[in-house]
């Protein structure tokens, strides 16, 4: 039988936050997402006043300011590198390990499927702490939709004590009755209604559903997701041989870049243009590197090489997914106080798309394939680049609002926290 | 009579995955060092054994000199070591981030700094040693 878990950060920008600055501890915070729009973290203090996800700061204020809740802009440098921290310490906890977000992880403790595996992820959960100072919770199942649900009432549920599993059939069926459908992970505001007319209102009712009924009702998704709810993982993967051939566009500049953004405005246009060139091929790719260089013949200035490959995973032709890859590509490798003359993004690991192995949670990549060729579209229209997602920039000299960013602690000399001595 | 053999080839032909950017295929004579090539040594790696679990934080103050740490240095912070007497560790008292020794003395612990005018700070119920200072880096010329 397989065992998964889920391991999940409490509040996990307000702790990464946390972990150095103490005077944030024990008060309301909450953390703005870019431009300082909404609020995006909650410590649970916060989340008591009353403050929900996604609020508008800005309409908002004046409950924050009566009630001293301290907001700060994100600080995605310090949440990356503390999350590469709390994977590293699980690691050896887990055959593997599958990175699902910013802060949940999933292992496979088949391995360790013969000890206690309570006191297995407490000690996870205490090495997470020590490392990184971040609180969990572990959600443990024979499949990924019942980890997921698990973490979640691990979370809420005081009795678990912040682990619980849900191998036992019993209690699995306990926590299921009592948890409401819409909450189910990877069912949309839609399909809660539809299930809601057909009078299904919890998980167990959803996993009492016929796989066929699943199917007529909603997608092929929502078939496999009953099917994990009854304890069948639904790891469809087709294995299918990847033809290992790549792409790359690489360019040099007319103006050397010496700061993040420009150089990012510059990436971002190879990678909407290898996305063009895939979708062309109809091809999807499972790797991408970027790469960026000084130049190496101007040997008095710092010279420095910059790469990084990236897995995508599902395999994608997706430009987005590709600059989101690539932007994670350039924050993790790029050094400041260098001039770049040279930049790239390759493709790899290229299979036809139609045979691109499929996983579970994809969200709605028909969407996404029409948004694609729309985009395609208008820039064979009206000329390359007429269409293009902000991140590209418009004009270059663009900046983040950011008015309360917190140092980025970890991955920068000149920001490291002080210790007074 | 053969002038020209055919050898099995001693080594396997497999693909190699080159290394980006770094190789090069010279045109003229190859290196006699070629074979013997090491990484450059890598001062981070000697000064943090699990980077995981490191911090590296700015000395501010003077309390230490006498343990040979000053005013703007570096020290990398563990928290993955246990913290024993002797050790220099980096506490939160009352919420403030500080670095002493730890010594035990009276049956009880202390922050105890290494400097003339300092006090030693008795480790109380609001305490939190934070980590280990398991290395100290410093520039002596920018």
């Amino acid at each position: 039988m397989s065992v998964i878990a889920l391991i999940d950060c409490n509040n996990y920008y307000v702790s990464c936050e946390r972990a150095f600055d103490d005077s944030l501890v024990g008060v309301p915070v909450v953390v703005a997402s870019n431009n300082d729009g909404c609020a995006i973290a909650r410590s649970n203090e916060a989340k008591a006043l009353g403050v929900r996800m996604g609020d508008p700061i800005h309409l908002i204020r004046g409950r924050l300011d009566k009630h001293g809740v301290k907001v700060l802009s994100s600080n995605y440098a310090l949440y990356g590198d503390m999350q590469r921290r709390v994977v590293a310490a699980v690691e050896e906890f887990a055959g593997d390990v599958e990175i699902y977000s910013i802060d949940e992880t999933f292992l496979d403790l088949a391995p360790f499927g013969d000890r206690d595996l309570v006191a297995h992820a407490n000690a996870m959960r205490h090495q997470v702490r020590r490392w990184t100072t971040i609180p969990t919770c572990v959600g443990i199942a024979p499949t990924k939709t019942l980890a997921k649900l698990a973490n979640a009432a691990a979370k809420k549920n005081p009795l678990f004590d912040g682990v619980a599993d849900l191998r036992d059939p019993l209690l699995r069926d306990w926590v299921l009755d009592r948890f409401p459908v819409a909450d189910v992970w990877g069912v949309g505001r839609a399909t809660a209604a539809k299930l809601g007319q057909l009078g299904v209102a919890t998980a167990g009712q959803l996993r009492d559903l016929q796989l066929k009924q699943a199917r007529a009702l909603g997608t092929v998704v929502l078939e496999r997701l009953v099917a994990e709810l009854q304890g069948v993982p639904a790891s469809a993967v087709e294995v299918v041989e990847p033809q290992r051939k790549g792409m790359a566009v690489t360019r040099s500049f007319g103006v050397p870049a010496t700061d993040r953004e420009t150089l990012m405005g510059a990436v971002a246009q190879y990678a909407m243009r290898a996305g063009e060139k895939l979708r062309s091929h109809e091809l999807v790719a499972g790797q991408l590197t970027v790469f960026f260089h000084t130049n190496r013949f101007k040997t008095d200035a710092p010279q420095h090489q910059g790469a990084r490959r990236m897995r995508l995973r599902p395999m994608t032709s997706d430009s987005m997914e590709l600059l989101a890859a690539a932007r994670r590509g350039v924050e993790a490798a790029w050094r400041d106080g260098h001039a770049y003359t040279k930049a790239g993004v390759m493709l790899d690991d290229l299979v036809a798309a139609e045979l691109r192995p499929r996983t579970l949670f994809e969200g709605d990549l028909e969407r996404r394939d029409r948004l694609m060729s729309a985009l395609d579209e208008v820039n064979g229209r009206f000329g390359r680049f007429t269409a293009v997602p902000a991140a590209q920039g418009f004009e270059r000299g663009w900046r983040m609002r950011a008015e309360n960013r917190s140092p980025a602690y970890t991955t920068r000399i000149a920001e490291v926290p002080l210790v007074k001595v | 009579m053969h002038l020209l053999t055919l050898h099995e080839l001693p080594f396997a032909l497999e693909p190699m995955e080159a290394r980006l950017l770094v190789e090069t295929t010279p045109a003229g004579f190859p290196s006699p060092a070629q074979d013997d090539m090491e990484e450059p040594i890598d001062l981070a790696a000697w000064l943090i054994d699990n980077p995981a679990a490191s911090y590296v934080m700015r000395v501010s103050g003077h309390s230490m000199t006498g343990a040979g740490i000053y005013d703007g240095d570096l020290v990398v912070v563990s928290r993955a070591v246990e913290a024993r007497v002797g050790d220099i560790v980096v506490a939160l008292v009352d919420g403030e981030r500080t670095m002493k020794r730890l010594r035990r003395r009276d049956g009880r612990f202390w922050l105890v700094p290494e400097a003339e005018g300092f006090k030693p700070i008795p480790v109380g119920e609001t305490t939190e040693i934070w980590g280990v200072v398991v290395a100290l880096a410093r520039r002596c010329r920018r």
